[in-house]
Parts: structure tokens; C-alpha cells; sequence
């Protein structure tokens, strides 16, 4: 499974009332190029940040559904988030990893999350639900859990490399926080 | 100015969310924060964490303050610098002064001693708090807040707030 598709099954599968965070680099650039919507929150810098941006919105906002999308490179950057998230342990979070074993955005290199159980960590620190899809079909299944009650933690596996020609975020830093704090609050 | 009257203070400027990393400076207002539901305080377990709760904190309307002590501002730059600043979320940032004049343990010295310069050098806004009137440095801080949109620092040294 390519990134770029599990992506696409998991923007396909919401409703639109979700709150989605995408983490810096290819993850939010493909999500931008597959369904560009006001409630993602498209990261450019702050690598590693997703779940915590994450975990501030599901804590304050207990009625919204939170999700917090990165890469493996960006989950083993921030573990600690994992420990915060599954003490507190808020219902309305789910935090997917899309692992690729590599850095994609900087050129490949490879992470360590070939031998982590990133799953075992999220169930260990506490998460209610934790999964790893590592086929289209397992991915399916596994989205049909998405509304359960969370933390929710999904380790999904994908393929390196991402959409050919694709483009870049085009709105800036200050107009995706607006219309994203518009969708979140009304203001 | 007691601890209480200090969380008292920010609650009243509408401070509603407080993360943060502790330090023994902020001991008490940590421990103040965490017994008091006004201003909720999640522990982070490093400052870019923090900046990073906080962040989601401020776009779900919350007003957070971030604690931390400088020796964290290491860990704290590149979400000042590529997230809040960059974005325009503003929070207060209460850090706490270790090295001040020289006078700590050694690991805080080289800190201590540019702790504003660095703040200065990313232009986050600084202001450290007096003895004499604390409310000043936090109201300045607010106004900055305000006007740039981004955090602003306030600096407290130890034995200011008791």
C-alpha cells in the first residue's frame, strides 16, 4: 500500500467533522493534494509535533473527533507524546502512524522502526485501542474502528515513496490556522 | 506577591489552560496550577511537547500558558521558531531563570547567561518579572501577545513570586 492511498481511504472514510492534524513534509502534502479541506491542520515545520497538537485539541475539545497523522520519522522524534497521550487518555483521539521505515521527506533515510513495536508502545502507555494495518484490506477493517472510543492508535504500514508530481501546501501558515480555528471554535 | 495571588492573577487575564516542564522555581505555581481546576496543568514531558499541547490548546480557543525552566529553551526554539511564531499562536511562556548572575550550578551558567539574548535573537518578546510588581511583566507580555500574535516570554527568578 502506498502512502498516498492509505491516506486517501482514511480522508474518505470521515465525515468532514473531524479536526485532522497531518505532520510535516509528504504526509501533509499529499494530504493537501488529495482532499484540501479547512479542518486539516497542515504542519511545515515542528517535525514531531502531531500528536501533541493532537492531545492540546482533544483535551480542550472533548465533543470533536481528533485525528493526528505522521510518519514513523515524526512518532520517534516525540515518544514521549505516547506516554502523555495514554495518561490522560483522551476518548476522542486517534493517532495514526503511516510507517515507512524511512525519513521520506529528507531523502530516504532509514529510521528504526523496523524493530519498535509502535503499536506494543501505544498499548503499553496506556491507549484503549491500538491496530496495525498493513495491507489495503487490513487498513479497511481497521477504519471501520476509527469511531471507537480512544485513544485509538493505528500503525499503518506503507510502501516508500509518494504521489508523482505532487505539489506543496499553497495556503500560508496564518490562513490554515484561521480557517482551521473557524471549523474547531466558530471564531 | 504569594503564589495564589500570582495563578489568581493569570486566571483574571483569562489564562484557562496551563503545560509545561517543571523546574524548582516553579515549584509552587506548578503545584498551585495542578490542585486548582482554573487553569488546568498537563504535564509534558519535554518543552517542545508542551509548545506543542499548548498549540493545540490555543486552536480549540484555550489561552495556555507554557512552563518550563531555560535550560528547556533548547528544546523549545524550533517549535517557537517553525510552529507558534510561524502560525501566529500566541501563549504565554512562564520560564523560570536558573543561572541568573552566575550564581548556580554549572550546568545552568552558560543558559543563565543567555537566556534573553536568545529569546531576543528569535524575537519572542521578554520581559522578566519584578519583585516589586509581577502584574507589570504579565501585562506587558499579554500586550505583546496580542499585538503580534505569537508567545511572549515572562521570566521569573527565583524568590519573586512566594
Amino acid at each position: 500500500m502506498k502512502r498516498y492511498e492509505a491516506i486517501e481511504m482514511i480522508s474518505q472514510s470521515l465525515n468532514g467533522n473531524e479536526l485532522v492534524i497531518s505532520s510535516t513534509g509528504m504526509i501533509s502534502r499529499e494530504l493537501f493534494t488529495i482532499r484540501d479541506a479547512p479542518q486539516n491542520f497542515y504542519m511545515i515545520g515542528s517535525m514531531g509535533l502531531a500528536s501533541s497538537i493532537g492531545l492540546g485539541l482533544a483535551l480542550s475539545l472533548p465533543e470533536k473527533q481528533i485525528i493526528a497523522i505522521e510518519g514513523d520519522g515524526s512518532i520517534l522524534m516525540n515518544m514521549g507524546s505516547i506516554a502523555t497521550i495514554g495518561h490522560f487518555a483522551p476518548k476522542n483521539l486517534i493517532h495514526i502512524v503511516l510507517d515507512n521505515g524511512t525519513h521520506d521527506s529528507t531523502g530516504g533515510q532509514a529510521t528504526v522502526s523496523d524493530t519498535v513495536k509502535l503499536e506494543g508502545v501505544a498499548h503499553a502507555a496506556g491507549y484503549r485501542l491500538t491496530q496495525t494495518a498493513a495491507s489495503k484490506e487490513e487498513l479497511r477493517k481497521a477504519i471501520t474502528r476509527l469511531s471507537q472510543q480512544g485513544p485509538a492508535f493505528f500503525l499503518v504500514k506503507v510502501e516508500e515513496g509518494g504521489l508523482e508530481g505532487m505539489g506543496r501546501v499553497l495556503h500560508s501558515p496564518e490562513e490554515i490556522k484561521n480557517r482551521f480555528q473557524k471549523r474547531a471554535i466558530g471564531i | 506577591m504569594t503564589v495564589a495571588e500570582f495563578c489568581l492573577m493569570l486566571k483574571r487575564y483569562g489564562f484557562n489552560f496551563s503545560t509545561g516542564v517543571p523546574c524548582s522555581i516553579l515549584k509552587d505555581i506548578i503545584l498551585y496550577l495542578s490542585s486548582h481546576s482554573d487553569i488546568p496543568y498537563i504535564p509534558a514531558t519535554r518543552e517542545d511537547e508542551a509548545l506543542g499541547i499548548a498549540t493545540g490548546a490555543y486552536l480549540a480557543g484555550r489561552k495556555p500558558i507554557v512552563l518550563m525552566q531555560n535550560s528547556g529553551l533548547g528544546s523549545a526554539i524550533n517549535p517557537l521558531t517553525s510552529l507558534d511564531m510561524l502560525y501566529k499562536i500566541p501563549m504565554l511562556l512562564l520560564i523560570s531563570w536558573r543561572g541568573y548572575q552566575g550564581k548556580d550550578a554549572p550546568e545552568h551558567l552558560i543558559m543563565g547567561e543567555v537566556t534573553i539574548k536568545l529569546l531576543e535573537d528569535i524575537s519572542i518578546p521578554v520581559q522578566v518579572i519584578s519583585k516589586d510588581d509581577p502584574e507589570e511583566a504579565i501585562l506587558a507580555s499579554i500586550k505583546s501577545m496580542e499585538e503580534k500574535q505569537i508567545p511572549a516570554a515572562a521570566i521569573l527568578r527565583r524568590g519573586i513570586i512566594e
